[in-house]
């Protein structure tokens, strides 16, 4: 335990804060003219800045007790992961109906899948400090595909309602009649991989890849390398997403095919969990 | 030919009471009208009547039977609702129309859709984009789309209410020809008592989710 304030007079964690202290000046700026537009997301940026950072560090100080840990607990470390991303997606989709036991089905489905393919290809090694973190950064990226899917899904069948249940009236199935929404909300979510790919080494060259060449690997190796990221971050962005759809084009109707009311609530992770696990 | 019967309708969103035991029995081929001021509950008794909200209490009877007891496509297939808003799909008339049979995997003959857009006087437009349509055309198209699926009860949601009075006249003139056969059952929901007068055989008055009065048009309109 007297390893951390070692760690924290280290002068490198010196030299890091004044690059904090810069990336935050910049933040402070998005966050300032956020108020002067009044576009009222001051508490929203300023937050999520602010727990970005201490969940990092926290994490920078217990990475390394963590890698300690038997390689069988990571199963375990990557399923919270899960449920922690799907707790914090399903906010995007506020008010559609189990947002979080879709979130969780939908991310546990794309980040599994791609993850034992990987492990199972040899792609990602079989130890706690390889799988950790590259899994952590699958399911990360699957949240973020899952939360535009919601965020879309939400936003299209709130506007579309009327056309929706005209449709409906006609003694269409609603999964027909939502379907045109649905795709929509799937393309939308994955804009940003596909647009990734596209400018993949052109516009984008990813950290991961820059980081090796960096540290003396073979450029090539590492393009590969950072190819088959991307790789990973794509299946398990489509698989989510596409999971996701399945599942919120039934969510959306009751068993009598009436189309749902969307009802914000915030409950908290607790009660979440026990509605989840009692449906 | 179908009977309706609505029998102790209650309908509630979380505290507030919408429908308060609404009953009305409405017989083969007739048509109904139900008046009232906004708010009343007129819309959410013909969702109600499509099965598109669930009741809290009460239910329907088609010919009979609890439409609880039906697949929701079927009932919706044997009792259609044109919205008050249209709510058109962008694309042309011909895909709106025939959208129903359309994502139910059926099709819809040229024949069967030229009939269709003559009835209602839009003979001509199946190629036309959707958003080229003036208010009255739209909803025509609305009327059209529910009448391929040629449905035993038909209920109309204000059908008229967003139209210019020239409009108006021609979707009336419309509804008349639709209703006068006596084929169908209708229920029209309308703000407008003198076009409950002119196509209704009765009319039920309906406030605070309740109908309030209920008889022949003549007795009811004054």
């Amino acid at each position: 335990m007297t390893l951390v304030p070692e760690r924290l007079t280290d002068p490198v964690v010196v030299r890091g804060l004044y690059q904090v202290a810069a990336a935050t000046a910049l933040a402070a700026v998005v966050i300032g003219i956020s108020s002067l537009r009044d576009l009222g997301l001051e508490r929203e940026l300023g937050g999520s800045f602010v727990r970005g950072f201490v969940q990092v560090i926290a994490m920078g100080a217990l990475i390394g007790a963590l890698f300690t840990i038997p390689l069988s607990y990571s199963g375990l470390l990557l399923a919270a992961m899960v449920c922690y991303a799907a707790w914090e997606s399903r906010k995007r989709g506020d008010g559609v109906p189990n947002a979080f036991r879709i979130s969780v089905i939908s991310l546990g489905i794309g980040s599994a899948v791609v993850i034992v393919t990987m492990v199972a290809a040899g792609a990602i090694e079989r130890t706690v400090r390889n799988l950790v973190p590259v899994g952590g950064m699958i399911i990360a990226n699957a949240m973020k595909t899952n939360s535009l899917t919601l965020d879309r899904f939400q936003g299209e069948v709130e506007s579309n309602r009327a056309e929706i249940e005209a449709v409906l009236a006609l003694g269409v199935p609603p999964e027909r009649a939502i379907s045109e929404f649905v795709t929509e909300s799937v393309r939308a979510s994955l804009i940003p991989v596909v647009d990734a790919m596209r400018t993949l080494g052109l516009v984008y060259i990813p950290g991961m890849m820059s980081g090796m060449i960096l540290g003396g690997a073979n450029p090539i190796y590492a393009a590969e390398y950072q190819f088959v990221i991307m790789g990973m971050i794509f299946a398990a962005g489509g698989l989510t997403s596409m999971t996701a759809s399945l599942l919120l084009g039934r969510a959306a109707f009751t068993d009598a095919a009436q189309l749902r009311r969307f009802e914000g609530t915030e409950p908290t992770l607790f009660q979440t969990f026990r509605s989840a696990l009692s449906r | 030919m179908t009977n309706v019967r609505a029998e102790k309708l209650s309908y509630e969103v979380g505290s507030e009471r919408i429908l308060d035991g609404v009953s009305l029995d409405v017989a083969s081929g007739e048509t109904v009208a139900i008046v009232g001021p906004s708010g009343a509950g007129k819309s959410s008794l013909l969702r109600l009547l499509d099965r598109l909200s669930e009741p809290t209490g009460g239910t329907v009877y088609l010919d009979g039977t609890d439409y609880r007891t039906l697949d929701p496509q079927t009932l919706r297939k044997r009792v259609g609702l044109v919205p008050q808003d249209p709510a058109l799909r962008t694309g042309t008339v011909r895909e709106n129309v025939t959208i129903g049979p359309r994502l139910r995997g059926e099709t819809v003959s040229e024949e069967r859709l030229a009939d269709l857009l003559d009835a209602v006087g839009l003979a001509g437009y199946a190629d036309r984009t959707t958003s080229d349509l003036s208010g009255g055309e739209a909803q025509r198209v609305a009327i059209a789309r529910t009448v391929v699926n040629d449905p035993e009860v038909i209920l109309l949601d204000e059908p008229t209410a967003s139209l210019d009075s020239a409009a108006e006249a021609e979707v009336e003139r419309l509804l008349a020809d639709l209703l006068a056969s006596g084929e169908r059952t209708a229920i029209l929901v309308t703000h407008d008592e003198r076009q409950a007068e002119r196509l209704a055989d009765r009319v039920a008055r309906m406030a605070d989710g309740r109908i309030v009065e209920l008889g022949p048009t003549p007795e009811v309109i004054t």
